[in-house]
């Protein structure tokens, strides 16, 4: 070979007993990644893990005080704080939700969606961000398409950002809503969690977790609180590698048996917008996954229901157990309106949070 | 006559198997004279380096750098990325074709190696495999490698065609051409960003799997075996995975004629730096798992691994300020390679000074048939960097040559300091 002739019998004909074999062994340690500096502001909810579970308690309790506070008083806490819900994404739920939160606290919104407004014309999220930010947001709600923009925003705005949605990454007010309404339902009158508040407790979670950020938001929260979390799905919805994300998380594939350990039912959507390219039998999936009444009275006749919507009726989940008894659908989307008051009053009233 | 004398410093020549005190001398790019310290016969009049305490080897040689000329200037130019080059000690870089327009034509091979174009170092154009790298038609080798082309490659758009790959292996093979192939089934990895594992997950982020890696150099290195009476030269760009390293090693069993190069980042990061999405941790292949990452280490330690390449790739500061998954792919290199080659393979992991100088420049001299570069014998060229193996010093990415800043390293110990770069003759780079 051309190259032995050139380098010469001294390099490469050299015994293979390696002098640094030993050494290898050793030393095969990764260079450290660097130390987050996220998040920036502390006003900031990027991820759930931002929060210690001292501060979830925090946000539970306050969610229900500023529930029950009159409204008059509570219209002054975030009085003219401007606050920008910046939606790469169309959402229902979760843009009215945060809007009406913030209004509650008698902060000022605006909304800008990427159909209306300059991103069509290819300004990127930086500027957009630094625009609002000069025009004098306070705060930045961001949903957006595509996993982490919510810390890109943050870095190059240092603004309080609260994650309202990075694509397939995370959700942590809906996963803090859910906590709120799992305590509601199995733990009622306890007003906040402890590390073990949800001992003894599994919560199932099926479907699509692949594409989920509701499920990962879910998957790291719930453990952190006592609770086991066992995903549910098939392999091309739910690899192998979701069960190593955090301490606390099973896979059980099989539906039955899952629901039989399972005192909350967590259903996820097939997000048709993310699937890309996967081929996927819905009839079959249907047989295998859909929660039906006969299903839920048979194996969990005790348990709550949940669905961050939009559901879709007649697939993951029938109508009858949509609208039955053991649903918690409609009572999740009140709670995100408190737990939402509860994170924007964190984002603009905590040490470095907007104008303090 | 130019003449530069290097005294006093320490000569390592991997390819000549040299390592002793010697004095060098220079004259008009060439190699004149070598001997023992203080004892060179005619270095009347020139111009003289004290290299005591310095080693002084080859000129490094980067096979895979983007210098993004013609059509990029935004990220880079010739004079701008050769700088770099030179701040990092190489005085041959070999710049791969993926520019606007692409190189397939003996007319831009020979306006990327123009005097106007500013070169600080010799700059060797690398054409591309097929026209406009659309993975349709071959190119017209022998014209490319005339006008100075030392290899083919369709870098970032792989060869996917079974024919077509065969048809580029045997085209190549008679004009004596290798074919660098980047090897990724980019069917596997549709809208992807990072590797597929764990992390990938944790991020919700789309993963390349490393079956994307490891059945293109299967695939093509079936092919090899298929056409070995006509002697194809294969080599496979940034290699990442264990079982692509693995396939590499059998084929060399076999008397095939593969080889392989990695990158620092390859061999010194995993994708848990990719962390909250730092696009300076995104490329293409991806930062592997923490197994691969060991396998890599191991194929340098053991000699499978050819050559330790950069894959240079600029980028706007504003192009990878975006969302990780529209950033574009790709890190600089060029001034962090020997800092960080010596500071891990050398220090770290005890690879003998030589053998990591001899994969930065004997080595890469010899699989892409650089004559008279890569060792320091009379009548080679006179390409020669001078350094401090001992000084640690800390890489800041915004002193960089490079237009661009786009790197994992910033802030990042490195051990040996350039002092001099001669470039046939030239000095190209001197310190402060």
């Amino acid at each position: 070979m051309r190259l032995t002739e050139a380098i010469g019998p001294k390099l490469r004909d050299r015994p293979m007993m390696n002098p640094a074999a030993p050494a290898i062994r050793r030393a095969l340690t990764t260079p450290p990644a660097p130390a987050s500096s996220f998040p920036y502001n502390s006003g900031s909810l990027l991820s759930v893990l931002d929060l210690t579970v001292e501060g979830v308690s925090h946000l539970l309790v306050r969610a229900t005080e500023l529930e029950h506070e009159d409204p008059i008083v509570r219209d002054r806490i975030l009085a003219k704080r401007r606050i920008a819900l910046l939606f790469y994404e169309s959402s229902t739920r979760t843009r009215t939700s945060f809007e009406l939160a913030s209004k509650a606290l008698g902060a000022d919104t605006t909304l800008v969606s990427n159909l209306s407004s300059s991103i069509e014309k290819g300004e990127s999220l930086k500027d957009t961000g630094l625009t609002l930010r000069a025009l004098g947001a306070e705060a930045i709600i961001l949903r957006h398409n595509s996993s982490g923009a919510a810390w890109l925003l943050e870095e190059t705005t240092r603004l309080p950002v609260v994650n309202a949605g990075d694509g397939m990454h995370e959700h942590p007010t809906q996963a803090l809503l859910d906590l709120r309404t799992i305590m509601t339902q199995l733990r009622p009158g306890v007003a906040g969690v402890g590390p073990e508040t949800l001992a003894g407790t599994t919560v199932m979670i099926v479907g699509d977790i692949l594409h989920s950020r509701v499920a990962r938001s879910n998957m790291l929260l719930l453990p952190r609180v006592g609770a086991r979390v066992l995903l549910c799905g098939p392999k091309e919805l739910l690899p192998e590698q979701a069960a190593r994300s955090g301490p606390g998380i099973q896979i059980e594939r099989d539906f039955e048996a899952a629901l039989k350990q399972s005192q909350a039912v967590m259903m996820l959507r097939i997000q048709a917008e993310r699937l890309a390219g996967l081929q996927l039998d819905l009839e079959e999936y249907k047989a295998c996954y859909q929660l039906t009444g006969q299903r839920l009275a048979a194996l969990a006749p005790e348990a709550v229901v949940l669905h961050p919507g939009p559901i879709i009726r007649g697939m993951e989940i029938t109508a009858g157990v949509a609208d039955g008894v053991q649903s918690a659908i409609l009572e999740q989307v009140t709670n995100g309106l408190a737990i939402r008051m509860a994170v924007m009053e964190r984002a603009l009233t905590t040490a470095t949070g907007g104008r303090a | 006559m130019t003449a530069l004398a290097i005294c006093g410093g320490r000569l390592i020549d991997p390819a000549a198997g040299v390592d002793e005190q010697k004095d060098v001398l220079l004259i008009d790019g060439r190699v004149a004279e070598i001997a023992a310290t203080g004892k060179l016969k005619s270095r009347n009049g020139a111009e003289v380096l004290d290299a005591t305490g310095l080693v002084v080897t080859p000129g490094l040689i980067d096979i895979h750098v983007h210098l993004r000329e013609p059509g990029q200037a935004y990220k880079e130019t010739i004079a701008t990325g050769t700088a770099a080059a030179a701040a990092g000690g190489f005085t041959s870089v070999a710049a791969m074709p993926n520019t606007t327009p692409v190189n397939d034509s003996p007319e831009v091979t020979r306006w990327m190696q123009a005097p106007e174009r500013g070169a600080q170092v010799r700059v060797f154009p690398i054409a591309a495999a097929t026209r406009g790298s659309k993975g349709e038609a071959i190119s017209d080798y022998a014209a490319l490698k005339s006008a100075g082309a030392v290899a083919v490659t369709d870098d970032g758009r792989p060869i996917l065609k079974d024919g077509m790959m065969r048809e580029t292996l045997a085209a190549a093979a008679r004009v004596g051409l290798t074919v660098i192939q980047h090897a990724e089934d980019t069917r596997m990895t549709q809208g992807a960003s990072m590797n597929l594992g764990p992390t990938s997950f944790k991020l919700g982020l789309r993963g390349m799997p490393n079956e994307a890696e490891t059945s293109i150099v299967e695939r093509d290195i079936r092919l090899v075996a298929e056409l070995k009476d006509a002697r194809p030269h294969l080599h496979v760009a940034h290699l990442s995975t264990a079982a692509a390293l693995a396939a590499v090693r059998q084929a060399r069993r076999n008397g095939l004629r593969v080889t392989c190069e990695v990158t620092p980042h390859h061999f010194l990061l995993t994708d848990e730096h990719v962390g909250l999405y730092n696009t300076h941790a995104k490329m293409n292949p991806p930062l592997r798992s923490a197994a691969d990452r060991e396998a890599m280490i191991e194929g340098i330690l053991d000699g499978v691994v050819d050559a330790i390449a950069t894959d240079h790739a600029p980028h706007a500061m504003h192009e990878k300020e975006v969302e990780f998954e529209l950033a574009p792919n790709g890190i600089i290199g060029l001034e962090t390679a020997l800092g960080l080659s010596v500071r891990w393979l050398h220090r770290e992991w005890r690879m003998p000074l030589g053998r990591v100088l001899s994969l930065l420049s004997a080595q890469p001299a010899a699989l892409l048939g650089l004559k008279g570069r890569g060792t320091l014998t009379v009548g080679s060229y006179a390409d020669v960097v001078v350094f401090d193996p001992k000084v640690e010093w800390t890489y800041r990415a915004t002193e960089s040559q490079s237009k661009a800043k786009n790197t994992p390293f910033d802030g990042w110990q490195m051990q040996g300091k350039v002092r001099w770069t001669v470039s046939e003759g030239k000095i190209a780079y001197a310190s402060a």
